[in-house]
Formats: C-alpha cells, sequence, structure tokens
C-alpha cells in the first residue's frame, strides 16, 4: 500500500441544531457531507457541490451558509442550524415552514430545505418584508420547480404567521 | 355531505414530510452502503488503446474497478432502443462501460466502488485511460455537412428520416398568393432537477433478490430493464422510487448506465452499493435536450389563411439514440397547434453529434414546433400588415371541429386528432388578461420616457396523457385507512395530493383517510411512467375507477348487511347509509370487516368477522365463487388516444436601447387542461414551466467548443434563472373537460414550457422591429442584430 493510502481522520465536535455532536472525519470532509453521511441529518440537500444552487443552506450562527463550500472541521467554532432545526415535526411546522405549505411553495421539495433556513434568517432580520424585498431575499436559491412566483407569496405569509402566532401567545 | 375534494385548492398531503427535512431521496438512503463513482471520457470521439487501473487498487477502502471487459453477459450488451421505430433506420446506443470508443464527453469508462465516494472518486484519479482521439462532430451544420461521422457505419449522420404529408402541399403552395420563407435556430438547454440521478442497490443474497431504489420517472421499466440486463427474474427484483427532486424528462430514460452496474455490482460484491451523480456528471452524461435547425416555406391568402406549410427540421439527437425519435416527431406534429395549416408537409432528419445524447426535457419537441409555427404566424401578420391575434384567430380550429383530425401519427403511433378545446375563447381571454387592445397607447407612452417595449404571444396545443395505460389499487382496511397504489412516479406533481382527492370523492371517504403510494413496483407491478403530461390523466382516472369497483363492492356487501337494495344506498365520509333514513348506516370499515371473513381474530373489529361471529348461510362458501376477501379493487386506464391540452401566452417585454438588456415586463398565460382536479397544483406547475420556458429563452444554452467540450458544465457558468430573472406570472383558466376519459382530464405538467422561447422571440421582434429567427437571445446577440439591421451604429442608443 502506498503511503497515499491511509487517510488521517480528525475527532471533531459540532454544535447542530443545539446538540453537541461528534464525528471522526478526514479534514477535507465537507460540513454538507458531514451532516448528511455523518450525523444522518440527510434534510440538508446537495444540488451542486459549488456554492451556487443555495440547497445545502445552512445557519452557521444564524446567518445562511453554503454547506458545500464550508469543511466540517472549521465549522466546529459555529452555532450551525440545519432545516431540522428550524422544525423537524411534521405535525408542528415553523411559521416559513407552514407558510411554504399554505402558499404550495414548494414541489419536488430538493431545494425546499435551503429556502426554508435562508427566509428563516431574513424574517429575523427583516420580519415585515415587501414582496419586492421577499424576492430579492431568495434569488441566491435555485428552484427548478415553483418559479419562485409561491416562495414570495410564502416569504410576506411567513412574516405574517409569525405575526399571529405571537398574537396567540400573548 | 362531504365536501367534493376534486377542483379544491387542497394543501398538499407531502409538503409537511418535505419541509421538515423528513424526504427520502436516494441519497439520503443506504447510509454505509459502498458508492460508486466513475472515470468518464475527457474528449468528444475517441478509440480507447489501453485502460490502466493498477494504481487504484493501491487505495484503502476501493472495493472495486470494473472496465467493460467486466461485463458479463447482457450486462456488456450495447443499452437497449427503448422506443424502436421504422423510420430510425439507424439506431445506436452506448454500453454500460465504454467498448473500445468513446462519442461524447462524460460517457462513462470505468466503475470503481469503495468504501465512501471520496475514496471512489480518488481511485477514479488514478486510473490512467489512454485515448487516440478523432475528430468529433459538433453541432448540426457539421453533422449536415457529413465530413466526419459519428459513426463509422451511419453515413451522413442521420439516425432518422421522416416525411409526413397530409394535402398536396406543391400544388398548394404553388397556387397561395403569398409564399414566406424562414430559417430558424433553437439552441440546446437541458432539465437541470435539482437533484440528479441516483441508484441505490440492495442485494439480498439469501433471497437472491435485488431491491432497487432510483431517482426514476419509470420504476417498472427500470425493474424491467435491469432483470432483463441482469438476467434475474422479474419477481426477485423490485423497483422502489423514493422522493425524487425533480425530472422533467432526463429520468424517464432508462436504464441508465448506472442503473445497470449499480445493481450488478451488488450481485457481485455481495453488498449494498450506491452512487450519486454529482451536478457535473449530470451536465456531461445525463441527457440535453431542443437543438433544431428549421426551414419553413409557407403559402398563404391574402386574409392570412394558410395554405401551404412545407417545414424541414434537423435534429440533434447526440451521440446516442436510447429514446429513438419521440422528440422530432413530437416537433413535427405539434408544431400545428390550434391551426389548420392547409396542406402540410413535413420531414425531419434526426442526427449524430458527438455530445451528450439527447431526450425528452419538459415540453418535448413542442418549444421547437411552437415556436417554428409561431414565428410563422407572427410573420405572415407582418408580410400582410395585419394584427398578429387576427392572423391566428383566422387559422384556429372551431370548437364546432371538434374533434379535429389531422390526418398525422402521432407520437403514440395513433392519428392526431384533438377532442376538445375552445380557442377563440382562450385568445379572447388573453388579450383581456394582457390588455393586447390598449398596448399601442401603452407603446406610445413608453416611447415618450426613451424606453422601448414590445408585446408578444404563443399559442400551443399539447398532446397529454398518452397509453398505453396506468394502473391503480384502491384498498379499505379495516380501521378505515384507504390505501391507494399507482405505478408511475412522483418528481413533485403532487400526486399523493390530487389522487387522494380523486379517490376521496369516487368512495366517499374523508382525504386524510386515504394514503397514496406512487412508483413502487412491490405495490403496483403494471406501469409505464411519469411523462407527457400523463400523472393526473393516467393515474387519476385509473384511481378513479378503481375506486368504484370497491365502491360497488362495499355497497354490495353493506346492501346485504343492512337488507336493502345497493340502489338506496349512499357513502360520505366513510359512512355508508341508506338515502333518506340517516339511522340505518354501516362505516365502511366495518364493510371492510365483513369483506374478509376470518378464522383468527387479531383485535376487537377482526373479532366481528371469525367464524364462530354472526349468522351465515351453511350452503355457502365464506367467500362466494365470484368473489374475492378483502374491500380492495384493481383497474386500469387506457385511452384510445392522447388528451389534447392548449394554452395562449402573452408577455410585454422592454429592451434597453442602449445596452440591449432584455427585461420581461409581464407574462400572462390563458391555460386550458380541462377539469382541474387541485387548481393550486396546475397554477403552480404553469408557473415552474414558465421560468423554465424563460430560461430557454434568455439564459440557458450548452456551450460545445468544436472539440466537443462543454464549455459551461456547471450552475455558475449554466444559467438556470433565479427569482431575480423569472416574471410574476398572471394567469387565467378555462376548463374545457376531455370527453375521452371520465374525469375529463387533460395533462397541465409541460404546458407553462411550451410556447416560451416562441413568445418572447414574439415580444422581442415587436420591440425591435426586426425578425428574431434565433433563441435563446442574449443582449450581446440582441446588440449584434441591431447592427445588422441599422446600417447606421450612430443611431444606436439614441433613441
Amino acid at each position: 500500500m502506498s503511503e497515499a493510502a491511509a487517510e488521517q481522520l480528525l475527532e471533531i465536535t459540532l454544535r447542530v441544531n443545539g446538540v453537541r455532536r461528534s464525528a471522526r472525519v478526514p479534514a477535507r470532509r465537507l460540513l454538507s457531507d458531514a451532516l448528511r453521511h455523518d450525523l444522518g441529518l440527510t434534510g440538508t440537500h446537495v444540488g451542486c457541490e459549488h456554492g451556487v444552487c443555495g440547497a445545502c443552506t445552512v445557519l452557521l450562527d444564524g446567518e445562511p451558509a453554503r454547506a458545500c463550500l464550508v469543511l466540517a472541521v472549521t465549522a466546529q467554532a459555529h452555532e450551525i442550524t440545519t432545516v431540522e432545526g428550524i422544525g423537524s415535526d411534521p405535525a408542528n411546522l415553523s411559521p416559513v415552514q407552514q407558510a411554504f405549505a399554505e402558499s404550495h411553495a414548494l414541489q419536488c421539495g430538493f431545494c425546499t430545505p435551503g429556502f426554508i433556513t435562508t427566509i428563516s434568517a431574513f424574517l429575523v432580520e427583516n420580519p415585515h418584508p415587501t414582496p419586492e424585498e421577499a424576492r430579492e431575499a431568495i434569488s441566491g436559491n435555485l428552484c427548478r420547480c415553483t418559479g419562485y412566483q409561491n416562495i414570495v407569496k410564502a416569504v410576506v405569509r411567513a412574516s405574517e404567521i409569525v405575526a399571529e402566532r405571537a398574537e396567540a401567545g400573548r | 355531505m362531504s365536501t367534493r375534494q376534486v377542483g379544491e385548492k387542497v394543501q398538499r398531503r407531502e409538503d409537511p414530510r418535505l419541509l421538515t427535512g423528513n424526504g427520502r431521496y436516494v441519497d439520503d438512503l443506504g447510509r454505509g452502503a459502498l458508492q460508486a463513482a466513475f472515470v468518464r471520457s475527457p474528449h468528444a470521439h475517441a478509440r480507447i488503446t489501453d485502460i490502466d487501473i493498477a494504481d487504484a487498487w493501491e487505495l484503502d477502502g476501493v472495493e472495486a474497478v470494473y472496465t467493460w471487459e467486466d461485463l458479463e453477459g447482457r450486462v456488456g450488451e450495447p443499452l437497449p432502443v427503448l422506443i424502436p421505430h421504422p423510420a430510425m433506420t439507424h439506431p445506436r446506443t452506448g454500453y454500460c462501460l465504454a467498448k473500445d470508443e468513446v462519442n461524447h464527453v462524460g460517457e462513462a469508462v470505468v466503475m470503481v466502488v469503495a468504501r465512501d465516494r471520496y475514496v471512489a472518486e480518488d481511485a477514479c484519479g488514478r486510473i490512467r485511460v489512454s485515448y487516440e482521439t478523432l475528430p468529433p462532430v459538433v453541432g448540426l451544420e457539421n453533422a449536415r455537412a457529413a465530413a466526419r461521422l459519428v459513426h463509422d457505419d451511419v453515413p451522413g449522420n442521420v439516425s432518422a428520416n421522416l416525411r409526413q404529408e397530409v394535402g398536396d402541399v406543391d400544388t398548394a403552395m404553388a397556387a397561395a398568393p403569398n409564399r414566406l420563407t424562414l430559417e430558424l435556430e433553437i439552441e440546446r438547454s437541458a432539465c437541470m432537477p435539482m437533484e440528479g440521478k441516483g441508484v441505490y442497490a440492495r442485494w439480498d443474497a439469501d433471497d437472491e433478490s435485488l431491491r432497487l431504489h432510483s431517482s426514476t420517472q419509470t420504476s417498472t421499466g427500470v425493474r424491467a430493464a435491469v432483470a432483463a440486463k441482469l438476467g434475474m427474474p422479474l419477481a426477485k427484483v423490485e423497483v422502489v422510487t423514493p422522493d425524487v427532486g425533480g425530472g422533467f424528462g432526463v429520468k424517464i430514460v432508462h436504464p441508465w448506465p448506472e442503473e445497470v452496474l449499480v445493481p450488478w455490482a451488488a450481485r457481485r460484491l455481495g453488498r449494498d452499493v450506491k452512487w450519486t451523480e454529482d451536478r457535473r456528471e449530470h451536465f456531461v452524461s445525463s441527457a440535453h435536450e431542443r437543438g433544431q435547425l428549421q426551414e419553413v416555406e409557407v403559402g398563404f391568402d391574402d386574409d392570412g389563411r394558410l395554405l401551404a406549410l412545407d417545414v424541414r427540421f434537423w435534429h440533434d439527437n447526440g451521440a446516442y439514440t436510447p429514446y429513438g425519435i419521440i422528440v422530432p416527431i413530437i416537433t413535427a406534429t405539434q408544431l400545428l397547434g390550434p391551426y389548420k395549416p392547409g396542406a402540410y408537409r413535413v420531414e425531419f432528419w434526426s442526427m449524430y453529434t458527438n455530445t451528450v445524447l439527447v431526450t425528452p426535457y419538459r415540453g418535448a419537441g413542442r418549444p421547437q414546433g411552437c415556436y417554428a409555427m409561431e414565428r410563422t404566424m407572427d410573420a405572415i401578420a407582418a408580410h400582410l400588415g395585419l394584427d398578429r391575434t387576427e392572423v391566428r384567430s383566422r387559422n384556429f380550429i372551431q370548437p364546432d371541429e371538434m374533434p379535429y383530425d389531422h390526418g398525422l401519427m402521432f407520437q403514440d403511433g395513433r392519428p392526431l386528432k384533438y377532442d376538445s378545446g375552445d380557442f377563440p375563447a382562450s385568445l379572447a381571454k388573453l388579450k383581456e388578461l394582457v390588455g393586447w387592445d390598449d398596448f399601442a397607447a401603452y407603446r406610445e407612452q413608453a416611447a415618450a420616457e426613451g424606453r422601448r417595449v414590445g408585446l408578444g404571444i404563443g399559442c400551443y396545443v399539447e398532446g397529454t396523457g398518452v397509453g398505453p395505460y396506468e394502473g391503480g389499487h384502491v384498498q379499505v382496511e379495516t380501521n378505515g385507512r384507504v390505501n391507494v397504489a399507482t405505478g408511475l412516479t412522483t418528481q413533485g406533481q403532487g400526486h399523493q395530493t390530487v389522487l387522494a382527492q380523486i379517490v376521496a370523492d369516487e368512495l366517499g371517504v374523508r382525504l386524510e383517510d386515504v394514503h397514496v403510494t406512487t412508483g413502487d413496483t412491490r405495490r403496483m407491478a403494471y406501469a409505464v411512467g411519469t411523462f407527457a403530461s400523463r400523472g393526473a390523466v393516467m393515474s387519476g382516472n385509473a384511481v378513479a375507477l378503481a375506486a368504484r369497483v370497491v365502491r360497488e363492492k362495499a355497497l354490495r356487501i353493506a346492501a346485504d348487511a343492512l337488507e336493502v337494495s345497493a340502489d338506496d344506498l349512499e357513502i360520505a365520509d366513510g359512512v355508508i347509509s341508506v338515502k333518506g333514513a340517516p339511522g340505518s348506516s354501516i362505516d365502511l370499515k366495518t364493510v371492510a370487516v365483513l369483506s374478509n371473513p376470518l378464522r383468527y381474530a387479531f383485535d376487537t373489529s377482526a373479532q366481528a368477522a371469525t367464524q364462530f361471529a354472526g349468522t351465515f348461510d351453511p350452503d355457502k362458501p365464506p367467500v362466494a365463487d365470484d368473489d374475492e376477501p378483502g374491500l380492495e379493487g384493481q383497474d386500469f386506464y387506457s385511452p384510445t388516444q392522447a388528451t389534447f391540452a392548449n394554452g395562449m401566452h402573452a408577455a410585454v417585454v422592454e429592451t434597453d436601447p442602449v445596452t440591449a438588456e432584455i427585461r420581461i415586463l409581464r407574462y400572462c398565460v390563458v391555460h386550458d387542461c380541462g377539469v382541474m382536479v387541485n387548481p393550486m397544483i396546475v397554477e403552480g406547475q404553469v408557473h415552474g414551466g414558465v421560468a423554465q420556458g424563460v430560461g430557454g429563452a434568455l439564459y440557458e444554452r450548452m456551450v460545445y467548443d468544436e472539440g466537443g467540450q462543454l464549455l459551461n458544465a456547471s450552475f455558475m457558468d449554466f444559467l438556470i434563472p433565479y427569482a431575480s430573472e423569472v416574471p410574476h406570472v398572471e394567469t387565467d383558466h378555462l376548463e374545457t373537460p376531455s370527453p375521452l376519459n371520465p374525469l375529463g382530464l387533460k395533462g397541465a405538467g409541460e404546458a407553462g414550457t411550451i410556447p416560451v422561447s416562441a413568445v418572447i422571440a414574439s415580444a422581442i421582434e415587436d420591440a425591435e422591429g426586426f425578425p428574431i429567427r434565433s433563441m435563446p437571445i442574449s443582449p450581446p446577440e440582441l446588440w449584434a442584430l441591431r447592427r445588422t439591421h441599422s446600417p447606421d451604429p450612430a443611431q444606436e442608443g439614441t433613441s
């Protein structure tokens, strides 16, 4: 066996959706692959592996980031939120998830987790977006099914649901 | 009474799962499975002289390395020609792994199976393939010139030549008072689902059986193909289609080499094996579509009525023809749209090139046909100085002429016969929606502001819901749960919702009690697949028919139990009751219990069906001779022909006088797909279709260099529109039911895409005042066209 045969594995600890998770990965392991294949969080999808489509978007300390462009080892310093962290229970949807269901903002669902994370972060920054601002906010993510129209609608609707839930919880 | 579900904007049943990361796409399965990766050809045309795999074995974790030499039996034979056609004189298909020669960049040459994908790709990097390069044939002009051949034994690079003629075109053309000729071009794009292909094979050595999960549009097709290739009994192969991240046509092709190799390797290694296509692989080793050169000659009277239409086109089919000539046949026939062409002749040549193969992409040849016809309509209007909608209107097939037989053979080998449609009504709606008659004023106002705007239109007819058949199986469990299965697959169309809506209505049960399974050969072994906008038409009607079988049986059993006539019964919300006597009723789930005489009880409801419960006639068997146990039924829907949906689109575009930037200001759609099961889902299909059409009209193209390298094989360079490029779509609907099927449905999946290139070309032409003959069009191309059409460059940018 040649010297290139064995690859060094590193013990890493990731804080994902509020839980500390450990894995042994090579230095080159992408965060997207580590989440999906080492930690079994398959909600994060990989559509291009070069940072363009946005399907793999997760939040690092609340900021959207492409998990396919981040090495797992470097993500140790951050609080990672995946779509499962936004809401993993089909019977208990987050405002953005509920707005997507109401607005028919997904079809095949493959790009959807990247939109959910991106929009969840956006609404923290801008809780009452106009449709134009909503469109701008999602214009870094690719969707091949919906033509985006209902996603724009869902962003606006999600902001209403946040308000409705706050009102109901008062 | 329960609410009728068909026609309602019901929220999708599949969404909560997909929204919370609980979807299961093929790469989400098979944790721990071995992973495959492929060495693919870097050359467009070359002979393989040597393959050195020795270094790959040096890596820890490599489990297998295969070349064509390793492939046994039928696995080593060429892939099947899925849809043979008499006009296809020279069909050619590739091998699962290249044998001796490669014919496009991306063709698989070596397969590696390893512990994980990282190791598998490392191993691929260590394999050295020696090639003797051959001159490639790239582009239709080169294919047509045939100075070089893609396949040595295919003269002229022609895989197929087909000509159809109705009437006497030469005579009618000669007699026509007006004649025009158009030369048109349309470039390649591709489906580009967000999830590429993927295959996961589980080999059960004890049972000598295979379970295959594939991101496919046809599980039954993959099953039959894999069983044939691997020499296995059909009963030992099951194909399950998990969640699929979009298809748009590319996943109807089967078996892809990987769909054969992955299960073959799994059986050989006795291990689970998985392959997940990456984006670059998808660009260079899946499929593209659209590329055609077209020549149209049209003869027409002074009112713009067509007298003769003579179309010749050359279709780029890429390196191989596994899917036959479906795409050019559709172009040739669906080109006619809502019009009567007079005498019509169409001839096409399907041409080999050393590029990725060409198979149906949403629209499947219709966008090209619509483009040819609609450019022609605009040219006639311009020639005669008539309003473009007036010329179209004068050529429409009228509602009272339905059914209308064009006298041509359609893609399913059956007559091209429109079943229904009201084209004048559709046009009236579209003109109203876009404000056609007010546009002149808007144009004037824009011009006063220094802006250049144009209005475009495009009309199409889409043959949808082609056969041969689909099946439905409906089963009522003793707890009231209704299981529905159909064999075709789902890639985002919401079948779990629309099919449940149909069954809920037909059976008289609550929507939430209906659970739909698609694309699983364990549940429905007979099916065709999801393509040609056929899902709702075919499986919708199949599950409706199956539900009617179950309903009839339920009423028969309930009639016995309640001692009334079945005619006096009705079912609502899962309760069968005597009409007008609400007290006298029986639950459907109880009928399910009664339908299955039992020896053993496993719950309280089952007790009611056991042999010592209740009374019975000792002279009759527990299950009658002509009956079967269980409250379930199956039926198949098989139509005599396709059903024809239609639509008309209009767009307002603005072109920048200086930079030639093209912006879509408004996009309007009038769409008629017959009865809409779920209008929310239909609208979603239209939106998505338009977005793909916009990509094809303004942004997407496959850029091959002369050596056959695809220069833009990434999402960085191949420009799928983002939200910032896709217009808000304004829609209106007509519902002209199809007389051909029980539910009156027509397909909706592809419609949105079909006319978009035609519409945008029409609008740009209207804005600029010179003809647009090549699509897609970019700002630099429009800018160059302005230079061609304006001899005085100083005039540019001064308006």
